[in-house]
């Protein structure tokens, strides 16, 4: 060989050195992450009695299904796995250990239920499997010392009636409260919430609690024994229907409390129409996102964008129900996590990422409103505003606020 | 004192729903034998079916009719197609066979119609009663259940079709020998069941508001009415009905706190069953050797 | 002469001399391979394979509680879902609130789920058919509700297990510790209702089931089995629940819905619902079938176990073993045909 050949040669295995080098420091992969594909793993309860949730997981699929059409991210696909646990805690630990064993999924995302991920955090911060943004809005979901894998998305439940609770103590002092919650988690955290937010005034002001179980056909039995307590306001922590039916009886028997309704219950669509919208007037709620149904944001592009994809994906029966907007910015706020790891996809680093989001705002939550998370702080969504029902709309009122109440 | 009356007038509200979708249970019972457990599933179905045709501006008698003439045919073909193979095979088979219509009308709804709470008209005006006791929408249902019941009757006492169903249902190789078409009154049961099933569901659905979850837990409910009445009695179906209805209310409010009212009242009313082990008006069936 | 040895005595000349001891040789070795292929397979499979299976056997004990009751005995169940958590429950309070050791939860649960059988079983004497499933229904539906009520069942939160892990010196990993520590548990229930079932208890069983005039004119004590039944059937059932809540490591009242109980009697009758080996399948298809349907179709998973379910029944309406008794039957005639004649002539020569 010449010299010319020779240091040709040589320049060329120094190149593909370079070269294989600077790819093999451009990606690093956790298992599930690869050039080309990012694998995340979901539960959902598509049937059973919690099924009215399983279109958040349609939302999640349907998003990243539009950004894979746009080119992924950092050029590569997201496959989304989502399986059915229908609420039970046994299947939920079987699917989760399923896709983290032998689908290899990169990480758990948008789990729905307490109970469900209740059964699975164990088994995933063992493993070191990050479990991203619950479904649930569980106070016990921001514990990074203990649970450094588990990261919430949704303001609590608990910061939600602690705002309430200040709203009370200020403006309601000699308030009688009666209570209606869904005897589970969910409900009792509304609770627990309203209690630690009254203080030493709980015993005195909560006079009445009432539960009811999602399998009951009616809670009239239990709006009737809230009035009967003599009570003058009363929070209702229900899901859509009971919401509805407590609006309406309240009314139809006569009682005029101020009324707390949920977030999780207030939609226009869902709830105050079906009650009747003369009913609800007056009505106090809380919320942190634009309720589609509601006619003061459909105007807005931001609205528009959000109808047009949900119209695109085939959910165009679902665009009454609120909680698919909880679900598209959520999966916004996964797609922004993902996008900022850039190449590096371990789990370390995404969870790290996550931890790291600096007043992130979304459009299809309330302007004011930021997502903002630390190493000690795993609650992205601090702030709700408070809102008042005028029979048409929610007319919101005031600032926002975070749990603390400034 | 007030908050009895009101107890019992929900009670007695929520009762007429558990009433009504009890009598389509006691009517498959008497039909053939066996309890149906996609019963509820079915008259949510049948729901849907009228919910659709009112969204495409049909006015609401008209749909409420046609609802029920899809139904009855939609119980017969059931009946023909679905439980027919199961027919000779031990009454284990058939159960996990209703079991499994459950599931099947249960996931369609939810995928055809999706799981958003949908409103439902009715037929009655929305006005408070008897001082704020009851309002008008409730009591149509309970007088939509009390017509549904004397018709039931009616058919089963007087008109020979009735006649022959029950004998069918109670010894189907005589009833063949007398000539009676053993099948087709089966199918006939499950189709009249159908038809009282969507009516229970096009009465309830303005109260417990339509979603695919909506009988569900009706049917718990219904199923334990049913048996407190006597399950091969309707007017025991309804008196059942109401009775469960307002046991719960007052078990929830006096007894228990309500997260425990549904298990006392379940309670109370196997305490009666033991008394009464074919429910209140059922008659007993005395097998001798 | 013991109930043992009778009916073994009985089993070979029913199937014919020589024929029934090879038949009943035949059946002996099959059962030793299904065995040793359950001891080895957790060292071919993954994980996760291991886990699924170790639910598949949970659900099988379940199911055969189940059969134990409506099969043999005739009396329908739609509560069992609540005596599996009961069963849960005992071991997870144990555990957890008392530091028992996880082996010793399941006598516990045993004695509890006999107690709640017979506690069930007495007023149950008084129903039959739907209304003995509206009492066991309300079993079932109680269950949530009071584990919510109580907040030393952990109430809405359930309760969390510290992880079981294997015995120090054992080198083999927690999953497949799990596997075959259920493995024997399975053997030994399959073991126990066997003796029960073809011994004098299971003939009154059965007797009671298909016509309880005649067993009770007979002198059997039909209140008496009765009980006994519901009784041992809730003690198979509860230990199956103390075994999912080890193998789980988590109990909550979500876990036992309605549907539990209505899939264990789906279970019983695709195994077929008098038969023990049915247990099993019924096992495999409660596991299996739900996430088969889930990979099929994400938009309605519920459709199409229920389409799995009335196929199922068409197919074999007395379910998978049930359906094979009549083939098993049939091959012991074959059997029986070809040296039968042969032992008869072998009998005349000898008589003379």
């Amino acid at each position: 060989m010449t010299v010319k050949q020779t240091l040709r040669a040589g320049l060329s295995v120094v190149g593909l050195m370079l070269a294989g080098g600077l790819a093999y420091a451009a990606g690093q992969y956790g298992p599930g992450a690869s050039d080309t594909e990012i694998k995340i793993g979901n539960t959902m309860p598509y049937s059973g009695p919690a099924s009215s949730y399983g279109v958040l997981g349609k939302v999640d699929a349907a998003y990243f299904a539009t950004i894979n059409q746009q080119g992924g991210i950092n050029g590569r696909k997201i496959s989304f796995i989502s399986k059915d646990d229908s609420y039970s805690p046994p299947k939920t630990v079987e699917l989760v250990r399923q896709m983290v064993e032998q689908d290899q999924v990169l990480f758990m995302y948008h789990t729905l239920g307490t109970p469900p991920n209740m059964a699975i955090h164990g088994y995933l911060n063992d493993n070191k499997v990050p479990q991203l943004f619950v479904a649930t809005g569980a106070d016990q979901w921001n514990d990074p010392k203990h649970f450094p894998w588990t990261m919430m998305w949704l303001p609590s439940y608990g910061t939600e009636s602690r705002i309430y609770a200040s709203y009370i103590l200020k403006n309601l002092p000699d308030a009688k409260i009666a209570v209606l919650y869904q005897n589970d988690d969910y409900g009792k955290d509304y609770l627990n919430g309203l209690r630690a937010g009254l203080g030493d005034k709980a015993a005195k002001m909560i006079v009445a609690t009432q539960s009811y179980e999602t399998t009951d056909p009616t809670v009239d039995s239990q709006v009737v024994a809230l009035q009967a307590s003599g009570a003058n306001v009363l929070l209702t922590a229900a899901i859509p229907k009971f919401a509805a039916q407590t609006i309406r009886k309240v009314y139809d028997i006569g009682w005029k409390p101020t009324h707390f309704l949920n977030s999780v219950g207030n939609s226009v669509g869902t709830v105050m129409k079906p009650a009747g919208l003369e009913k609800g007037v007056g009505i106090i709620s809380a919320t942190f996102f634009k309720d589609p149904t509601d006619p003061q944001w459909q105007n807005t592009p931001e609205y528009k964008e959000w109808l047009d994809f949900m119209k695109t994906h085939g959910l165009s029966a679902n665009v009454t129900d609120a909680q698919t907007v909880v679900a598209y910015s959520n999966v916004q706020t996964m797609v922004t996590v993902l996008k900022a790891s850039g190449n590096n996809l371990t789990r370390e680093n995404i969870m790290k990422q996550a931890a790291s989001l600096h007043n992130l705002t979304l459009p299809m939550l309330l302007p004011g409103i930021t997502l903002n998370t630390s190493a000690d702080d795993f609650s992205p969504i601090k702030q709700m505003q408070l809102q008042k029902f005028d029979g048409t709309t929610w007319q919101l009122f005031g600032d926002v606020v975070s749990a603390s109440g400034s | 004192m007030h908050l009895f009356l009101q107890q019992i007038f929900s009670g007695l509200a929520a009762g007429a729903v558990y009433a009504s979708l009890a009598l389509a249970l006691v009517m498959i019972y008497r039909a053939t034998d066996l309890v149906n457990f996609a019963q509820g599933e079915m008259a949510m179905f049948s729901t849907y079916i009228a919910w659709m045709l009112v969204n495409a501006d049909v006015p609401f008698w008209a749909a409420f009719a046609l609802t029920l003439v899809v139904s009855f045919v939609g119980g017969m073909l059931i009946e023909r197609v679905v439980i027919r193979p199961v027919e000779n095979a031990p009454v284990l088979a058939t159960v996990v066979v209703t079991i499994g219509l459950l599931l099947i009308f249960n996931a369609s709804a939810g995928w055809l119609f999706s799981y958003t709470l949908q409103e439902f008209p009715s037929p009655f005006p929305d006005r408070p009663l008897f001082g704020a006791l009851m309002t008008s929408r409730d009591l149509g249902v309970i007088a939509v259940t009390l017509v549904m019941l004397g018709l039931l009757f009616v058919f089963f006492r007087y008109t020979t079709i009735g006649l022959a169903m029950r004998a069918a249902a109670q010894n189907p190789a005589s009833a063949r020998l007398c000539g009676i078409r053993v099948g087709r009154m089966l199918a006939i049961g499950w189709g009249l069941a159908a038809a009282i099933g969507a009516t229970a569901g096009i009465m309830v659905a303005p109260i417990l508001f339509l979603d695919p979850n909506m009988m569900g837990g009706v049917l718990l409910y219904a199923f334990t009415g049913a048996l407190l009445g006597g399950i091969t009695s309707p007017v025991g179906a309804v008196i059942g009905g109401l009775i469960v209805g307002v046991t719960e209310n007052l078990v929830g409010t006096y007894l228990i706190a309500s997260q425990l009212k549904l298990t006392v009242a379940l309670i109370l009313i196997i305490v009666v069953l033991v008394f009464r082990p074919h429910g209140l008006f059922g008659t007993a069936i005395v097998r001798r050797v | 002469m013991n109930d043992g040895a009778a009916a073994f005595a009985t089993e070979k000349l029913a199937v014919g001399g020589a024929a029934g001891w090879r038949f009943a040789a035949w059946r002996r070795l099959g059962i030793a391979a299904a065995i040793m292929l359950a001891a080895a397979l957790p060292f071919a499979l993954s994980n996760y394979h291991v886990f699924e299976l170790t639910l598949v056997m949970i659900y099988a004990v379940a199911v055969l509680g189940l059969n134990i009751l409506t099969g043999y005995n005739g009396q329908i169940s739609l509560g069992h879902g609540g005596f599996f958590a009961a069963g849960a429950y005992t071991a997870a309070i144990l555990m957890h609130r008392y530091g028992v050791p996880y082996w010793a939860t399941l006598p516990a649960a045993a004695m509890v789920g006999f107690a709640l059988g017979v506690l069930f079983g007495l007023p149950a004497l008084r129903f039959e058919g739907p209304y003995l499933a509206l009492v066991t229904l309300a079993m079932a539906v109680a269950t949530p509700q009071t584990l919510k009520y109580f907040s030393w069942t952990g109430g809405q939160q359930g309760i969390h297990l510290a992880k079981v892990m294997p015995p120090s010196g054992v080198p083999i990993d927690r999953d497949r510790w799990l596997y075959f520590f259920v493995l024997v548990v399975l053997l030994i229930a399959i073991r126990v209702a066997a003796n029960m079932l073809n011994g004098r208890t299971g003939r009154a069983w059965m007797a009671i089931r298909d016509h309880s005039i005649a067993a009770a004119a007979m002198g059997i004590h039909t209140a008496r089995y009765k009980t006994l039944a519901f009784g041992t059937s809730t003690l198979f059932t509860a230990v199956a629940g103390a075994l999912s809540a080890i193998v789980v490591g988590f109990v909550a009242p979500e876990s036992f819905s309605l549907f539990l109980s209505l899939s264990f009697l789906v279970g019983s009758a695709v195994g077929g619902i008098a038969t023990i080996g049915g247990a099993v399948i019924g096992g495999f298809f409660i596991e299996f079938v739900p996430n088969f349907a889930n990979d099929i179709s994400d938009a309605a998973p519920w459709a199409i176990y229920g389409l799995a379910m009335l196929l199922f029944m068409y197919a074999m309406p007395r379910g998978v073993v049930g359906s094979l008794v009549p083939l098993a039957v049939w091959l012991r005639e074959r059997t029986m045909r070809g040296t039968a004649a042969t032992e008869i002539s072998s009998n005349r020569t000898s008589e003379k």
